[in-house]
C-alpha cells in the first residue's frame, strides 16, 4: 500500500491536489490517485501531528541544535557574556586525554552491559519459559530490579560490595577465612563490576523481550526436530536461536544505546572512580556542569550525541526493517 | 522410534526436575540477597547499620527510621513533586504521541516517512541535557514542573510514536471507514474508534514511561536544579550531600519507601504488566 501511494508522482509535497478533475476522467490513473490522496488527507488531517512535533522540536530538537552552537563557545557560570571560541573546547579536552578516555570508557561500559544483560536475559527466558506457578513467581521477582530506581540499585550494591560488606562476608563464610576484596576499588575491573550491576537491573526486561520471542516459535518445527532426534541443546541453537533474531536485535540495541546514556548506576556506586576509570560521558557532563563549566559539559554532550548517532543510524534502519516485516 | 522415546524420557524428566530448583536458587541469590540486605538494614538502628550486613537487626526499628526519613528526606514534598511531574508527562505524551502516530501510520506520502524517521529518532538519540537548561531559562521554565514535563514529553514522545504507529498499522482501515461513512469527523474517528483499540499498546507504553519518569534523577537534576523536589532527586541529594553518610539504615529506608508505590502497582497488576510488555515487544 505504501509504495502505491509513494509513486503518486506529479503533485509536489504541500500542494493541494488539483481540484475539478472528474474522477475517472481522461488522466485516469493520476486523478484516481490524487482523489485517494485527497480522501486520505481529509480523513487524517496533518494537524493531528502538530502538537507532538511542536513538543519534540521545542524540548528535544532545539536543545540538540544548541549543542552544536554552544560547544564552540566559552559559556560558563563565571561570566555573563558568551563568546565563540572555535574548536578550543575540543582541543582542550583532547589534549588532557579526557575526551578519548571518556569515550573509550563509555563504549566499553555499553558493550559490557549489552553482553551481560542479554546473556542473563536469554538464560532466564529459556529457564523460566514454561508457564508454571513457580516460573511466574520467578519472572515477577526478576522484574523487581527493573521497577526500582537505578540510583537505589547503585546504593544497594555499593553497600553489598564494600570491602567489609555482605558479599565478602558470604564468600568468607564459604571459603573459611576472611575476604576483604574491594570490589569497587580496582582501576581495571570496577568497570566490569558496575556493568554487571547495570545488567542486573535491566536483565528482567531483556528476559521478557526474549520470552516474547520464544512464544512466537512454531511448535511443529520444534516437534519435527525432536522426532528427528535433535538434542535440546542442538535444537535450541539450530532452530530457536536464529528465530529469536528480531528479539536479539531489539534487546541488544536498547541495552547498548541505553547504557551509553547511562548515569545513575555509575554515580551511585563509584561516582566515576577509582581514578576516573569508570567516568562515562554523562558522569563527566554532570561533574563539569556542577563546576559551572557549561561549555565543556556541552562539548561532551555533543560528543555523546555524535557517538550515539553513529551507532543509531544502523539501529534505526534495523528497527524500521523489523517493523516492515511485521 | 519407541526406543528413542524411552531413551529420552529419563533425561527430560531430570531436566524438568532440576528446573524449579535452579530457578528458586537463582531468585534467592540474585534477587533475594540484595533485597534482604535492603530490608534488614532499613530496620536497623544507626550503630548496627554502619557496615551493612545480612544479619537481622537486634531489634526492628523500621518505623522510627521511616519517621526520621519522612522529615529529613522531605518524603511528602518529594512524592508530591514526583506525582506532579509524572502524571501530566505520561498523559500528555500518550495523547499527543497517539494523535501523531495515527497520522504517521495512515498518511503515505514520502514527507510522512521522513517525519516518522525524525519522530522516532529520540528513541536512540540522547537528549541535550546541558543546553536544554539554557533553553528553559530563556523560556522562563527552568526549575518548574512545566519545564520538566515538557522535557520528559520531548524525550519519550519517540517511544510512544514508535510503539503506537506500529500498532495502528495492524488496525484495518475499514474500521475507520465505517465510522466515516456515518459522517464522523476525524476527531470523532480518533476518539471513538482508534483510541479504544490502542488500549493494550498504551498500557505497555504507560508502564515503561512511568518507570523511567518515576525513577529519573539525571534529567531532573539538570532541569529542576533543586527548585522542585522529586523522590529520586531527594534520595540523590541527601545521599551525596554526606548527610546520610554512614546512615545506611536511612538510605535503605528511603529506598524502600520510594520503591513501594511502583511495587504495589506491580503486585496488583502483575499479570497484566508482564503480558503487556511481552506482547508489546512482539508487536
Amino acid at each position: 500500500m505504501a509504495t502505491e501511494h509513494e509513486t503518486v508522482a506529479g503533485a509536489a509535497p504541500g500542494q493541494p491536489a488539483p481540484d475539478g478533475l472528474p474522477p475517472g476522467g481522461s488522466g485516469g490513473k493520476v486523478s484516481r490517485t490524487t482523489s485517494a490522496e485527497r480522501r486520505e488527507r481529509a480523513a487524517h488531517p496533518g494537524w493531528f501531528l502538530a502538537p507532538a512535533l511542536v513538543v519534540m522540536v521545542v524540548f528535544f530538537f532545539v536543545p540538540t541544535v544548541f549543542n552544536f552552537v554552544y560547544a564552540f563557545t566559552d559559556w560558563s557560570s563565571f561570566k555573563s557574556e558568551i563568546n565563540p571560541v572555535g574548536f578550543d573546547n575540543f582541543v582542550e579536552l583532547a589534549d588532557s586525554g579526557t575526551l578519548f578516555a571518556s569515550l573509550r570508557i563509555t563504549v566499553v561500559y555499553a558493550v559490557l552491559v549489552a553482553i551481560f544483560q542479554n546473556v542473563f536475559g536469554l538464560i532466564l527466558a529459556v529457564l523460566l519459559e514454561r508457564d508454571t506457578r513457580l516460573n511466574r513467581f520467578a519472572r515477577a521477582a526478576f522484574f523487581i530490579p527493573v521497577l526500582m530506581s537505578a540510583l537505589a540499585v547503585g546504593y544497594i550494591f555499593q553497600a553489598f560490595l564494600k570491602p567489609e560488606g555482605a558479599l565478602n562476608a558470604l564468600i568468607g563464610a564459604l571459603v573459611g577465612h576472611e575476604v576483604t576484596t574491594a570490589w569497587l576499588g580496582s582501576t581495571t575491573w570496577t568497570i566490569v563490576v558496575v556493568a554487571l550491576i547495570h545488567a542486573w537491573k535491566w536483565m528482567g526486561l531483556s528476559m521478557l523481550i526474549y520470552m516474547a520471542g520464544l512464544k512466537t516459535m512454531p511448535g511443529d518445527v520444534l516437534e519435527a526436530a525432536r522426532i528427528d532426534g535433535a538434542s535440546p541443546w542442538k535444537a535450541f541453537w539450530a532452530i530457536r536461536f536464529p528465530l529469536l533474531a528480531p528479539a536479539v536485535t531489539f534487546s541488544v540495541a536498547t541495552a547498548l544505546l541505553g547504557s551509553m546514556n547511562g548515569f545513575d548506576v555509575v554515580q551511585a556506586t563509584t561516582e566515576g572512580g577509582p581514578a576516573r576509570t569508570t567516568e562515562i560521558l554523562n558522569i563527566f557532563i554532570y561533574r563539569t556542569f556542577g563546576q559551572g563549566l557549561f561549555a565543556q559539559a556541552t562539548t561532551m554532550s555533543l560528543v555523546l550525541f555524535l557517538m550515539v548517532a553513529l551507532f543509531a543510524f544502523p539501529v534505526i534502519k534495523i528497527l524500521r526493517r523489523r517493523e516492515e516485516i511485521l | 522410534m519407541s526406543t528413542e522415546v524411552l531413551r529420552r524420557r529419563p533425561r527430560r524428566s531430570a531436566r524438568t526436575k532440576a528446573q524449579p530448583v535452579v530457578a528458586l536458587v537463582l531468585v534467592a541469590v540474585l534477587v533475594g540477597l540484595p533485597m534482604w540486605l535492603v530490608v534488614v538494614t532499613a530496620g536497623k538502628p544507626q550503630g548496627e547499620a554502619l557496615t551493612p550486613n545480612l544479619d537481622l537487626p537486634s531489634q526492628w526499628q523500621l518505623l522510627d527510621n521511616v519517621r526520621e526519613v519522612w522529615t529529613r528526606g522531605r518524603i511528602p514534598s518529594g512524592f508530591f513533586g514526583s506525582v506532579l511531574v509524572m502524571v501530566p508527562s505520561v498523559l500528555g505524551v500518550l495523547l499527543l504521541g497517539s494523535m501523531g502516530a495515527w497520522i504517521l501510520a495512515r498518511r503515505s506520502k514520502r514527507r510522512y516517512a521522513v517525519l516518522y524517521a525524525a519522530a522516532i529518532s529520540g528513541i536512540v538519540l540522547p537528549p541535550a541535557v546541558v543546553t536544554v537548561v539554557l533553553l528553559l531559562r530563556q523560556l522562563g521554565l527552568a526549575g518548574t514542573a512545566i519545564g520538566m514535563i515538557g522535557v520528559y514529553m520531548g524525550i519519550y514522545m519517540s517511544t510512544v510514536i514508535f510503539f503506537v504507529t506500529g500498532f495502528i498499522r495492524t488496525i484495518p482501515l475499514e474500521l475507520e471507514e465505517a465510522a466515516r461513512v456515518d459522517g464522523a469527523r476525524p476527531l470523532t474517528v480518533f476518539v471513538r474508534v482508534i483510541l479504544p483499540l490502542l488500549r493494550p499498546v498504551l498500557a505497555t507504553a504507560t508502564i515503561l514511561i512511568c518507570l523511567y519518569v518515576w525513577n529519573d534523577v539525571f534529567y531532573a537534576f539538570f532541569v529542576l536544579g533543586g527548585r522542585l523536589d522529586t523522590l529520586p532527586l531527594n534520595l540523590f541529594q541527601v545521599a551525596s550531600a554526606g548527610l546520610y553518610l554512614n546512615n545506611w539504615h536511612l538510605i535503605f529506608t528511603y529506598v524502600v519507601l520510594m520503591s513501594l508505590p511502583l511495587l504495589i502497582v506491580f503486585v496488583v497488576a502483575q499479570r497484566k504488566i508482564i503480558s503487556g510488555i511481552t506482547s508489546g515487544a512482539v508487536k
